[in-house]
């Protein structure tokens, strides 16, 4: 840790900026920047002793979603944000910066939402702690969770405490065939209902469902909706799309979940609520189309100078900046990566 | 970083207010301004300068357009149930009551969410989404009187937070006005926004960086099915235990309470919810979801408490007794206050392996301090709620009471946990946020709040304490 902290403070006194590296799993995610040189986190891992009935695991930024994953099972938990494991190079840290999330995501939350606290190093070279390592903590603002979505430009993740659950007893997909339109009422309807969906998804004409929970309750709603059963194979190819965007791009619509869908060729998870849409169009008309869906529109592909994230209104982006200054005053950690301006 | 004093009397800034919003919608005189010099922690107590009760956004916008180019701090106050003086006025400052803003604008069952006015009261949410099946799932025990914009402020949470979370797991949207009077919107109708996450940020904010006019929740179906076990203990460490063997089978119960044997007695006494009085532990763990999914875990939640020493368990037979089981729970903060003039209640979180060490230690202080104390505790997520039972009128009771509750929170820090985990620090924990963060951290969080508020003007002098008072509360701490 003193290596990071150090080689921080030499980039602000030398003048330099620093590319905040973990597993380089999502390089092509955000804009293309340059860089004065590497800070990597990649060897700064490890997993803190962790008793399971806390439902609290802690552990080094660059610790991957693969062994986490992995620690979890052996004891009958997992991350319930299913975060995508880029096979096995994704960090939690990284995860935790691009906002990277799986199916489960609108049923059990995105790894901000499990999120307790962090280690943090800013951009002064200080050592901050933020939030904690118990399920409720509202001392202070929350930094950690503000780390989400940053892309590493609020400083360096060093440390994350995140809530963990017990996998559920019983899961079963299923799948039948129907049309985008078809499947967003059926999604919707199902998740105001009682049904124990935990993940919800059409891709190829075929609506899938994930089904969670005690086996008599999977058991009871699988009989109800007489769909046919599937593997979960789905469900982590859905999971694969963020690193399949390197090489072919895609937008990525987090939209309101009952909206119509666009025109285009695309895939719809989290039950209606994030879109990867296929096109040629700008990310302008795209944002355009994703803002009349109640959200907005991010491209996902092999980085570039353009932007990749929505304009902002002018009182919002003014308090970004601002935000950046606060945390980062040099602007030494990824300048750019995510707005051109910030 | 803090404001200049500048000298403004409340006639002028009456007459420059009335330019700006409607007369009626000002509050200048000292005696109807009384119901405002406090939240729900009634010690702290200041009347405002002015109270402005706004009716429209662009309201709103004057106001704070007015108060920045003045100078003038502003509070934001909602129902005013806090319990940590994150709303106790300012002396010189703008009284900003939003509780005009009571209007849910809409409400859309199929992608269920709500879009309210941050005026409108917790429960009033959930009765409004009850004929569409749904329901707002944070429920903090004041959740008749609370507001939803005080719930962001507070990130407020309930006794189902370890299964549906806090404020900051159930709001995707809210409309901020910023102290320049700018209209910024964070979040939206779908799950994330790209750029790190303002919304989060928001959450437990307690009206320091902005002040929100709107707010759209997340709503969740209303369970087909809840139950209750209540299961009796003769000993804290073995109920503890029971807590950590029912997550560690699998289950998630919807809530899961914990009260000592003062707070049972306390409550049976009050209400008759017919709880065991010779119990020294008592565990309330509803669980919900389908009928056979209850029905399952109903049975394993019970298998667990007799297998860890429970000398009665008792499982919910109808809605009626469900609600008797929670009535005493829900209750248990003026029950235990029916045994005292007054009570204090405290906020702080541990890992819940601490239990028995914390309770232990906590009856040791007690004893030190001659003040008795009741703990109410959300076991399922180790947010504890001490109950110091004291006598304001007692000259310099409470001194000592609020002496003992910092050290109640100086030892959750100690222990792994944190000084509050669902009541803020408003003015009341200012002190205590010295143990929990150091210098640079307090440094980086004033660096947070200038961002928005350059001047200091949202909110001075709550939640975040000024380093320079550091020193002087690590020595009179430091005992």
């Amino acid at each position: 840790m003193k290596q990071l902290i150090d080689q921080v403070k030499t980039a602000i006194s030398e003048g330099k900026t620093l590319r905040i590296e973990g597993g380089n799993s999502k390089a092509h995610i955000g804009r293309a920047t340059e860089c004065s040189e590497t800070l990597s986190l990649r060897d700064h891992t490890g997993i803190a002793p962790y008793n399971p009935v806390e439902l609290v695991m802690t552990t080094k930024a660059g610790t991957t979603i693969a062994e986490i994953n992995a620690e979890l099972a052996k004891h009958g938990q997992f991350l319930p944000a299913e975060c995508p494991d880029f096979d096995g190079s994704a960090t939690i840290g990284g995860t935790l910066a691009a906002n990277c999330n799986g199916a489960g995501r609108p049923f059990r939350g995105a790894l901000r939402d499990l999120v307790l606290g962090c280690y943090l190093i800013n951009g002064k070279g200080e050592h901050l702690r933020f939030g904690g390592t118990v399920l409720k903590n509202v001392a202070g603002y929350d930094v950690s969770r503000l780390q989400s979505g940053a892309m590493g430009t609020l400083g360096v993740i060093e440390e994350v405490s995140f809530k963990v659950l017990p996998r559920p007893a019983m899961e079963i997909t299923v799948s039948k065939t129907c049309s985008a339109e078809d499947a967003i009422t059926t999604m919707n309807k199902l998740a105001a209902g009682s049904t124990p969906l935990s993940a919800s998804a059409w891709v190829n004409g075929t609506l899938y469902l994930r089904l969670a929970g005690a086996k008599t309750a999977v058991e009871a709603a699988m009989a109800q909706l007489a769909m046919r059963e599937e593997d979960a194979e789905v469900w982590a190819s859905l999971n694969t799309l963020w690193q399949d965007c390197a090489t072919e791009g895609r937008y990525r619509l987090s939209v309101k979940s009952t909206a119509a869908p666009s025109g285009h060729a695309q895939i719809i998870n989290w039950g209606g609520a994030e879109r990867w849409v296929s096109s040629d169009a700008t990310l302008a008309q795209m944002q355009q189309a994703a803002a009349k869906m109640g959200g907005e529109a991010r491209w996902i592909g092999a980085a570039r100078e353009d932007e990749v994230n929505p304009a902002l209104p002018d009182a919002l982006k003014a308090l970004h900046k601002r935000l950046k200054q606060s945390i980062d005053p040099r602007g030494v950690f990824n300048p750019g990566r995510l707005y051109s301006w910030n | 970083m803090n404001l200049v004093p500048q000298t403004h009397s409340t006639e002028s800034v009456a007459k420059d207010l009335a330019a700006v919003v409607p007369p009626h919608t000002l509050i200048a005189d000292t005696e109807t301004q009384v119901v405002y010099e406090c939240d729900g922690l009634a010690m702290y107590k200041q009347p405002p300068m002015i109270t402005v009760l706004p009716e429209s956004v662009e309201q709103v916008q004057a106001v704070m357009r007015y108060a920045h180019q003045s100078g003038i701090p502003v509070v934001a106050r909602g129902g005013g149930t806090g319990l940590c003086a994150g709303a106790m006025p300012h002396a010189e400052g703008i009284l900003l009551s939003l509780a005009k803003f009571n209007q849910i604008q809409h409400i859309d069952p199929l992608a269920r969410t709500a879009v309210v006015q941050p005026g409108v009261r917790n429960l009033a949410i959930s009765e409004a989404a009850k004929i569409h099946n749904l329901y707002y799932a944070p429920d903090p025990s004041s959740q008749i009187a609370c507001t939803i914009g005080g719930n962001v402020a507070e990130n407020a949470g309930g006794v189902h937070c370890l299964k549906y979370g806090l404020t900051v797991n159930n709001v995707i949207k809210v409309e901020m006005i910023t102290i320049e009077g700018d209209e910024v919107v964070i979040g939206s109708e779908g799950l994330d926004s790209a750029g790190p996450d303002l919304l989060a940020l928001m959450h437990g904010s307690e009206g320091l960086l902005g002040v929100i006019t709107e707010i759209t929740v997340k709503l969740m179906p209303i369970p087909e099915r809840m139950q209750v076990v209540m299961a009796a203990f003769d000993d804290v460490t073995k109920a503890g235990n029971a807590v950590g063997a029912v997550i560690a089978k699998g289950i998630i119960p919807g809530g899961l309470e914990m009260m000592d044997h003062f707070a049972i007695v306390a409550v049976e006494e009050y209400l008759q919810a017919g709880y065991p009085t010779e119990a020294q532990a008592l565990l309330l763990c509803e669980v919900d979801g389908t009928p056979a999914e209850v029905e399952e875990h109903i049975a394993a939640v019970t298998q667990v408490f007799e297998q860890m020493g429970a000398t009665s368990v008792r499982i919910s037979q109808s809605e009626e007794e469900r609600q008797l089981f929670w009535k005493g729970r829900k209750n248990a903060f003026p029950a235990v206050g029916r045994l005292s003039p007054d009570y204090y209640c405290m906020d702080g979180t541990i890992p819940r392996s601490q239990l028995a060490n914390v309770l232990l230690k906590m009856a040791e202080m007690s004893e030190r301090y001659g003040l008795r104390v009741a703990n109410v505790f959300h076991a399922g997520d180790g947010n504890l709620h001490p109950l110091i039972l004291f006598d304001a009128n007692i000259e310099g009771q409470f001194e000592t009471t609020e002496e003992f509750g910092g050290k109640i929170l100086e030892l959750c820090v100690e222990v792994g946990g944190c000084i509050t985990g669902e009541h803020g620090v408003g003015m009341e924990k200012i002190r205590q946020m010295f143990t929990q963060f150091s210098e640079t951290e307090l440094t980086q969080f004033h660096a947070i709040k200038a961002a928005f508020d350059s001047a200091n003007q949202l909110n001075p002098g709550k939640g975040i304490p000024v380093l320079k008072n550091c020193q002087e509360y690590r020595s009179v701490g430091g005992a």
